[in-house]
């Protein structure tokens, strides 16, 4: 087709790589379900709780900020969009932008867990915290609630983390020309991982925020 | 369709004695701009569910907010993850998967209607 097909040809025919990018992708999304349905099991126990006791979630949820949250999920779909223009540079042969657009994804992930600080900083200061003194004055409900808010969004930032280093290692590995354009499986795969990471908040947000 | 293709699978036919080879993804036409439109519809969805929230639905707000979450979900599945352009088998399992999630949540239900219900 273009100059750029042929060297890849040139380079399956010449080079012989061992690799297999689909079964590669294919075990990240299995993995990926293996998320989905972890968070998917913290969902459940929520909807169970909150059909339970709706005044108390209603009520507890009023203590959250929710422009906090809405800055959080722009944040998050933000930097959703920069890993995936960061995969068409790199396909695009352009290791500069590539690298510059994962880095933005970088600076966004720790911003959202800088918020996050805030937001659980400002909940331990009112007392809300396990035997906190504002909790347990709370009815059952609340303290549902907020023991699930702790959960859901603590596991959630741990794969915020979590995420990061891959998309750390995924960098390093594009600087040393480990990860090419034509060898971009690996980057796909930490991207994988990042949008999973974003899906699960697209749902934390409004369950968690926008109860009335 | 063929424009909106991300990457192709190459067979890795082992031309020096390897059988076992894998595929090989190789990219078609990677481009800014589509991911760029998914994005800013996912920015007016979220300003949706935000604006939604304010007005009382009443019953309604969480079926709302959740066919909101769920096509922000779609967009970012399809898009942002490729399963649009990829291979049937993932999106089997990922039915499969989902398929798994609705029968447990149901089930959950049926115990708490019927168990808490009786009071």
């Amino acid at each position: 087709m273009s100059q750029h097909t042929d060297s890849i040809e040139e380079e399956i025919h010449e080079v012989h790589v061992h690799r297999d990018d689909f079964g590669s992708k294919m075990g990240l999304w299995l993995f990926l379900l293996t998320e989905i349905l972890l968070f998917g099991g913290l969902f459940i126990l929520y909807a169970g709780y909150r059909y339970l006791y709706p005044e108390g979630f209603a009520a507890a949820a009023t203590e959250l900020d929710l422009v906090m949250g809405a800055v959080n999920t722009v944040i998050l779909l933000t930097s959703s969009l920069t890993v995936v223009l960061g995969i068409v540079a790199l396909q695009k042969n352009d290791k500069k932008r590539c690298l510059f657009f994962l880095w933005i994804t970088v600076i966004f992930g720790l911003l959202f867990l800088v918020n996050k600080y805030f937001e659980w900083g400002a909940k331990f200061h009112h007392g809300i915290y396990p035997k906190g003194p504002a909790l347990q004055e709370m009815s059952e409900g609340e303290v549902m609630y907020f023991g699930l808010y702790y959960v859901m969004t603590g596991l959630h930032g741990l794969h915020i983390v979590i995420g990061l280093a891959f998309i750390g290692i995924v960098m390093h590995m594009i600087k040393k020309d480990k990860i090419t354009g034509t060898n971009f499986q690996k980057l796909e795969n930490a991207g994988l991982y990042w949008h999973i990471v974003d899906i699960i908040w697209i749902f934390l947000f409004p369950l968690l925020y926008l109860i009335h | 369709m063929e424009n909106n293709k991300h990457t192709e699978l190459e067979q890795n036919d082992g031309h020096d004695g390897h059988e076992d080879d894998g595929f090989i993804a190789v990219a078609h036409h990677p481009s800014y701009g589509v991911n760029i439109l998914v994005w800013i519809g996912l920015l007016s969805l979220t300003a949706i569910t935000v604006a939604v929230a304010g007005i009382n639905l009443g019953s309604l707000a969480l079926t709302v907010a959740l066919v909101i979450a769920l096509v922000k979900s779609m967009f970012v599945v399809n898009f942002f993850m490729h399963l649009k352009f990829d291979n049937k088998i993932i999106k089997i399992f990922l039915g499969i998967c989902m398929v798994i999630f609705v029968v447990v949540l149901i089930l959950t239900f049926f115990y708490l209607t019927f168990r808490f219900d009786e009071k």
